[in-house]
């Protein structure tokens, strides 16, 4: 415990193992920079506090997303991702892609996602190019949002680009040079909080404050996306009593109008979407598994009840209308104060004085 | 670097030097955007310009042959920032397609949603992405003079927002570092919790659907939005005159300044907000409803309005090929032959059409972006106008403007400009400001129309909460109306995306979809070259667009032409590219490049 007892006075921060890390962060797959904008409503930390060095034992940390970048864009924004391709960067980056990759193999010539411009041919160069330069030189590399981590909605079937998730692009054994899996922060768009504390706890890792990162096998953030939409969902005490929402609008739970939570990986009922506000079925809003590897084939349509809800909901029939019905009785009981809260020359409440003077006769007291 | 080659249109001008440059990807913008243009420094002047955009998604393939009522949670995804916008105006085509008429806290529910996105968009977009081009950092680097100048202007308004000189309110806007800067980033959070209230998340909503809102509307729903509301209206009773006193500053600073950006006015609004009195979603009333709206729709030509009918502007889009990576789809067989009413509806209406990508090399003689052109056909003269948005509010404000039909308490259209009423708050008094018609459809005034429009939102937002309050006590907590999904059926929706016009068409067959063609606002703005050689409203506005910057072509940085494109808010998941070179040299001899080719 010594390293924890540090001197008065001294300086409790300790010095990051790197003085800077640069993040580049492209939106530039097929995606809408959702999760770039997503980023901004971030509070826990937010995209200032990280910028700013509002927290202790960061590197100063230097952004590059086209969405939030001081340049007038061109050459001018495109220099530094030249210099990290030709390993020509001063500092650690991470590298963060939004965005499905799309498959540029399948077709003879052009592109269907691209950055910049090669200048040697003036022709456009394609994201899959930058990460094929990039990947191998971070020192983490990051999909935000679901489009990067699996496919998302531009992969769905029947789509023309044969788009995919950065893992299957780089294939899901992928490791950087200092042994980092690829890092999946899913949601349609991220839930701005779980992306920018993953940052966070990439930049401790960088600044040797943070051990490994601990991520599931679909490479998710465990702490995040360890439990279910329904385990954190403030309904699920209705479907516990088999009381279901037969229309939006209701209060009720959501399965039988859509909800896949109780199968979905996902924090957002526990965390809201924003400063505790929003969600999805704890606001009315059906689950749409959108943090999924299979969003969203898996769950389309996504207005009717999910496969499974209809048996799970069928069992817990029996059982939940008798609890309900058990609980109504008591919640009617508890709803009720004492008996003895009155007015009146009697005592009720059981205790006996002996010093009221001419007082009470007191009674029993009775529930 | 990049090699433009000769462009197929122009000026007609020659004996001028043309140095290319090139900005691709542009940044503070959302999406993909390259902008190529030739600049003649002698002249100060920008002699030509192409927009490109970057990436391809395929959302109108992919869509095919999928459930309908998925419209609006896959649409939504088509835009990281407005994508509400698109989920909303789905649920509209839903509606008309599915014959629903929501319950009336449904489409207030929507509205107030929607007027929190406004009010979150417009201004992180302003304060955190536009607002760089207008700070310390940015003017001294680019117009070491104004800089000087602002230093020494005092800021008329400075009484309401404190800040003493211009030069100040530039040192506030500096990103991250700047004080104005950093609130306007904490408001656009507290405006989207508003927004979460209404749609629970942030920018791909939760609660919508066909038919209304999953939101539970109660008491304390109602109050937590107010609450938030009031905060915003207090911020934009000082944001609206900062940002007068520091677009009239440039007006000021530099003479002929209204040139910058300056087009035709030529502007399209597609309405917003359904007053649920009115709207059933059917077509035959569509022209009513639309009327109804509390932003009114309207095609504006030259100031004039030519039509504020959303049937008219429905039948009249039309959606040109001639610079962009697709197969034509005039030999395909239409989907819809005439509308409801029994009008013809054309091949190259939306809904008659077919997307086939042709990914391939770009190309500034022939194909080179992935946005399409849309246009809208003015059948008085024959023209396929290209018609802009503005970046939506000054195209709203005009519409609305010249209609003089709103009239809600905090909000009255006059005929020549619109009122804003905003209440006492915490700390400052009742205001009320007034957009007035504009002299130029120009960058600045984009931008001015756009702060006033977070005012006009705010005012909206508090007309929407009395009527939603009073539904509550009421009673009245219906929110959502079930529907069946008819095998053939189509339908429209309208609505203003944060930057302009949306509308979503959709035609069912089988219970499927068949045909889903989102047109956003984006390819309105960002598109190429028509097949009658037509510019893009970009192309358009920075082509001939004087240059103010001090800077020669050597650390040349663009900011007029940057101003320009920004002032027309791109989003380009739904559609370019601006292409500033390295600043190689094109014509150094007489040679008459432009017009020499068709």
């Amino acid at each position: 415990m010594a390293e924890t007892t540090a001197p008065y006075g001294r300086k409790t921060q300790k010095e990051p193992a790197v003085k800077e890390v640069h993040v580049l962060w492209s939106p530039d797959g097929l995606g809408c920079d959702g999760d770039t904008i997503a980023v901004t409503a971030a509070t826990q930390p937010s995209i200032e506090d990280i910028i700013m060095g509002a927290i202790p034992g960061l590197p100063k940390v230097h952004l590059h997303n086209r969405v939030l970048d001081y340049s007038q864009g061109g050459d001018e924004y495109m220099k530094v991702w030249h210099a990290a391709a030709e390993g020509r960067l001063d500092a650690p980056f991470v590298l963060v892609i939004e965005g499905s990759i799309p498959n540029e193999d399948i077709k003879a010539e052009g592109y269907w996602a691209a950055m910049g411009n090669d200048p040697r041919t003036g022709e456009p160069i394609t994201l899959n190019t930058w990460i094929d330069r990039l990947a191998p030189k971070a020192f983490a590399v990051v999909a935000a949002g679901t489009c990067a981590a699996y496919g998302g909605i531009h992969a769905m079937a029947g789509n023309p680009t044969g788009c995919m998730g950065l893992a299957d692009y780089l294939g899901w054994d992928f490791r950087t040079q200092t042994g980092l899996p690829i890092v999946n922060v899913p949601g349609c768009p991220v839930q701005p909080d779980n992306m920018t504390e993953t940052l966070l706890y990439l930049l401790y890792e960088a600044a040797g404050l943070a051990p490994m990162i601990p991520l599931d096998e679909q490479l998710r953030p465990t702490w995040l996306f360890g439990k279910t939409v329904h385990e954190g969902c403030d309904r699920a005490g209705y479907y516990e009593q088999a009381d279901f929402a037969r229309e939006y609008g209701s209060p009720k739970c959501l399965v039988k109008v859509g909800c896949w939570g109780p199968v979905v990986n996902c924090n957002v009922t526990k965390r809201g979407w924003m400063g505790g506000i929003g969600g999805c079925p704890n606001v009315g809003g059906i689950c749409i598994a959108c943090t999924m590897p299979g969003f969203p084939d898996k769950f389309m349509p996504f207005m009717d009840e999910p496969p499974g809800a209809s048996i799970s909901s069928l069992a817990i029939g029996a059982y939940g209308r008798v609890i309900r019905g058990l609980r109504a009785m008591t919640n009617d009981t508890v709803n009720k104060e004492p008996k003895w809260r009155h007015r009146g020359r009697d005592l009720t409440t059981g205790y006996h004085p002996s010093t009221y003077g001419n007082g009470s006769a007191a009674t029993p007291a009775r529930r | 670097m990049a090699t433009v080659t000769q462009p197929r249109t122009g000026t007609g001008t020659d004996n001028r030097q043309l140095v290319e440059m090139s900005w691709d990807p542009i940044t503070r913008i959302v999406g993909s955007l390259g902008i190529y243009t030739k600049i003649d420094f002698a002249n100060k002047q920008v002699a030509e310009c192409h927009s490109t955009s970057s990436i391809f998604r395929g959302y109108s393939v992919f869509m095919k042959g999928k459930d309908p009522r998925d419209a609006h949670f896959i649409t939504s995804r088509i835009c990281g920032i407005c994508g509400d916008n698109h989920a909303t105006c789905a649920v509209y085509a839903q509606n008309m397609a599915f014959g629903i008429k929501t319950p009336p806290m449904g489409e207030w529910i929507v509205n107030l949603g929607e007027a929190a996105e406004y009010m979150f968009d417009h201004n992180i977009f302003q304060d955190n992405l536009v607002g760089v081009d207008y700070c310390e950092r940015m003017v001294k680097e680019t117009n070491p003079k104004v800089w000087d100048k602002a230093q020494k202007t005092a800021a008329p308004n400075a009484n309401i927002h404190k800040y003493r000189t211009i030069a100040d309110i530039m040192t506030a806007l500096n990103p991250f570092t700047g004080e104005f800067y950093r609130e306007a980033l904490v408001m656009s959070r507290l405006t989207r919790e508003m927004f979460c209230l209404m749609e629970g998340r942030h920018v791909h909503p939760s609660t919508l659907y066909p038919g209304g809102v999953g939101t539970v509307p109660t008491q304390q729903l109602f109050t937590d939005y107010l609450v938030r509301l009031m905060k915003y209206i207090e911020f934009m009773k000082k944001v609206v005159p900062l940002h007068d006193d520091l677009f009239d500053f440039f007006y000021e600073a530099l003479p002929g300044y209204e040139e910058v950006g300056r087009r035709r006015v030529l502007l399209g609004c597609w309405g917003a907000f359904n007053d649920p009195d009115v709207v059933d979603y059917q077509y035959r009333h569509m022209n009513e409803w639309g009327k109804a709206m509390y932003v009114t729709p309207g095609v504006i030509v030259d100031g004039k309005v030519v039509t504020h009918d959303l049937v008219d502007i429905n039948l009249n889009i039309r959606i040109l090929l001639g610079s962009s990576y697709y197969e034509d789809w005039e030999d395909k067989g239409k989907f819809v032959k005439v509308d409801p009413l029994g009008n013809p509806v054309d091949i190259r209406h939306p809904w008659n059409q077919t997307t086939t990508p042709k990914p391939q090399k770009r190309d500034f003689n022939g194909n080179y972006t992935w946005v399409m052109s849309p246009r809208w056909y003015d059948k008085r003269t024959g023209d396929y106008l290209a018609l802009d948005t503005g970046g939506g509010p000054i195209a709203r404000f005009w519409s609305t403007a010249l209609a003089g039909l709103v009239d809600i308490g905090y909000i009255k259209a006059t005929g020549t400009s619109v009122k804003i009423y905003l209440p006492k708050t915490a700390s400052l008094p009742d205001v009320e400001f007034e957009w007035k018609i504009p002299k130029w459809s120009n960058a600045i005034e984009r931008n001015r129309a756009r702060t006033y429009f977070q005012a006009y939102a705010a005012a909206a937002a508090l007309y929407f909460v009395e009527r939603a309050m009073k539904e509550v006590h009421a009673g009245n907590t219906r929110t959502w109306a079930d529907f069946k999904v008819p095998d053939d059926t189509y339908g429209c929706g309208f609505h203003e995306a944060v930057r302009g016009v949306l509308s979503h068409h959709v035609v069912i067959r089988d219970g499927k979809i068949a045909n889903y063609h989102p047109y956003p606002p984006t390819p309105w703005n960002a598109n190429p070259r028509d097949v009658y050689g037509t510019p893009g409203p970009y192309e358009d506005a920075v082509q001939n667009t004087p240059i103010f910057e001090e800077n020669g072509p050597d650390d040349f940085k663009g900011v007029d032409i940057m101003r320009t494109v920004r002032s027309f808010d791109p989003c380009l998941p739904c559609g370019v590219h601006m292409y500033t070179g390295n600043g190689k040299l094109v014509e150094v001899r007489h040679t008459p490049m432009f017009g020499a080719h068709k």
